[in-house]
């Protein structure tokens, strides 16, 4: 048990990569790009070619940053300059990629089976185990790219992007050209995506044309999930609850795998054997029922003030004050 | 310091709903004009501000500020010139970043923005002192979520980020009419000091008649698009609430069905 719980949480660790990428977008600006599905394999396919080729597995990760940045600038310049919607372009994006990491790959997936990766290449210098590596070079990664954008974030540029996905008016009223934000925040949130399909593909040890699939679903569950559980007062925290809750969601998912339901319908009890291959499922439903909670709770509190009426209702005194 | 020269916009050309905003209208504005701003429903009040702050392009005219052709410029570029206050308090504001952070984002209107710290030396104290100003204890709280805050306070604060760098051209639309009566009052009283003590060139959009006569050194009147009525200093000093009526119903021809700017 407790090696699952561990490989999880190296697993999540890498994880979080793409979940801080996706939180870029989502939560700074604001707009839910879905060409992560397509920026995910393609950084996978950049570096499993290049190293299967005999390439340096740092050298390949920048590659795939390059990629993934690349890619959000298409993305970026489709809706900002063309006027797509920002969904229509990241569909665009996605699907056209398909072809690309096609054209990288040449073939429908690579192995990395017995070729140095990072993690290997690590673990050769400092000689710890395999869980190890992955997990102290996952940390480091995650580690500077949460300083490099908390950094970011804090500068004059970092909040003018931060404004723009909170208010455009307010910040075109205040001089700053909203179209560039979005195009810095595409680049960005690309290229950390990018990164992530490269440090997934070097732990597995393979790259997919088909491992996009549900990436923004699963990096929406770790944004969600970190930040009901640890929160997001400030831009530092909800980045460290974003790669927290990448995790939380990696450990739900290989307990999920690991347990067997007994569900009882009609008077009968089912036997459900939870496989790999029904996780889409179960993520979708979870961010599903994530993304509900603030109408849910509206209601439920709606139908207490109904309950409740009479007594003083604690919005309107606060608004009769000022 | 301002000069709108015959602009003309038209929404939903050729359509059922088709529209004139804004009628081969000219407006010139001194520096130090405080002018207020009436007329009722649909008069094209608000449509002048946003084309003087580009939020639209007009579709023939040309506006100038400061001796420069603003015509073509997209809203930002307009933005180093021009302050603005919205009706809504929710548009002045991001929401979701702190006092100081969008005190930060306001004294750099329309200056590139760099990878400089996005607060910097000596601004903190400087925010300090600009909201001690407001009298409204936000100086001791400068980290707060700019969301935590009432509308009163929202809008106030986006009164001094118009102005904290100090602008060629503060617009203020409606700015009070989303607030109630007494926090209205205050913030208008607010922006009469702020206007006056940094001698800026302001225009007030404003549905309450008493308030267009009280504040400001001119009243503009409008109409279908058009200024029906210029009323300056020393006219505008006499005149009293009925005068006014009187007089936009000779000017436009037309009986004053709009209760909401007969009140106050």
């Amino acid at each position: 048990m407790l090696e699952i719980i561990g490989n999880a949480v190296s697993l999540g660790i890498l994880w979080a990569v793409l979940a801080i990428g996706v939180y870029v977008t989502y939560r700074m600006l604001d707009i839910a790009d879905l060409s992560c599905e397509g920026v995910f394999p393609l950084g996978a396919a950049i570096t499993a070619r290049f190293i299967s080729q005999g390439g340096d597995p740092f050298l390949a990760c920048l590659l795939s940053i390059l990629g993934g940045g690349l890619a959000g600038a298409v993305t970026g310049i489709m809706h900002t300059r063309l006027k797509i919607p920002i969904l229509l372009s990241g569909i665009l994006s996605m699907t056209g990629l398909y072809s690309i990491n096609l054209r990288v790959l040449g073939k429908a997936n690579i192995s990395l089976l017995r070729i140095p990766t990072m993690y290997s290449k690590f673990q050769g210098v400092s000689g710890v185990g395999s869980s190890a590596a992955t997990f102290a070079v996952g940390l480091a990664a995650v580690t500077l790219i949460v300083v490099i954008l908390w950094w970011f974030f804090n500068t004059e540029l970092g909040y003018s992007l931060r404004a723009t996905g909170n208010n455009v008016n307010m910040i075109r009223a205040m001089g700053v050209d909203t179209d560039t934000m979005f195009m810095i925040g595409l680049i960005i949130s690309n290229a950390l995506i990018g990164l992530g399909g490269a440090l997934i593909a070097q732990k597995q040890s393979y790259a997919d044309i088909g491992m996009g699939t549900g990436t923004i679903v699963i990096a929406l569950a770790s944004v969600i999930i970190g930040e009901v559980l640890f929160g997001r007062n400030s831009v530092l925290q909800h980045m460290i609850s974003v790669f927290l809750g990448s995790i939380v969601y990696r450990i739900i998912i290989s307990l999920i795998l690991e347990i067997d339901f007994t569900v009882p319908l009609f008077g009968r009890s089912f036997e459900i054997a939870v496989e790999p291959t029904d996780l889409k499922l179960f993520t979708a439903i979870l961010v599903a029922a994530a993304l509900s909670l603030p109408v849910l709770s509206k209601r439920i509190q709606a139908r207490r003030a109904l309950s409740a009426r009479g007594e003083p209702k604690e919005e309107g005194a606060a608004d009769a004050k000022r | 310091m301002l000069n709108v020269n015959s602009i003309t916009k038209v929404f939903d050309p050729g359509l059922v709903s088709e529209k004139v905003a804004l009628n081969r209208l000219n407006l010139t504005m001194a520096e130090g004009d405080f002018i207020t701003i009436i007329g009722g429903n649909g008069a094209g009040k608000s449509s002048l501000l946003n084309a003087i702050a580009g939020k639209f392009f007009c579709d023939a005219g040309t506006i100038s500020i400061a001796g420069n052709d603003i015509t073509a410029f997209p809203e930002f570029k307009r933005a180093q010139w021009i302050g603005r206050v919205f009706q809504d308090p929710m548009m002045g504001t991001a929401s979701n970043m702190t006092i100081e952070e969008n005190l930060s984002i306001a004294i750099r209107r329309g200056k590139n923005r760099t990878l400089n710290w996005g607060i910097g030396k000596g601004e903190k104290e400087l925010f300090y002192d600009q909201l001690r100003q407001l009298d409204l204890g936000l100086e001791e709280r400068p980290r707060a979520k700019v969301g935590q805050l009432s509308g009163g306070q929202r809008q106030a604060l986006t009164l001094l980020m118009a102005t904290i760098r100090k602008p060629k051209l503060l617009l203020l639309d409606e700015h009070t009419a989303a607030l109630d009566p007494s926090t209205g009052r205050k913030v208008l009283e607010l922006t009469n000091k702020l206007v006056s003590e940094e001698n800026l060139t302001a225009l007030m959009v404003t549905h309450n008649m008493r308030d267009a006569l009280a504040f400001g050194n001119r009243t503009i009147m409008m109409h279908e698009g058009r200024i029906i009525a210029d009323i300056r200093a020393d006219e505008k000093k006499r005149m009293e609430v009925d005068d006014l009526i009187a007089l936009f119903e000779k000017s436009s021809k037309s009986a004053l069905a709009n209760d909401r700017m007969l009140l106050g």
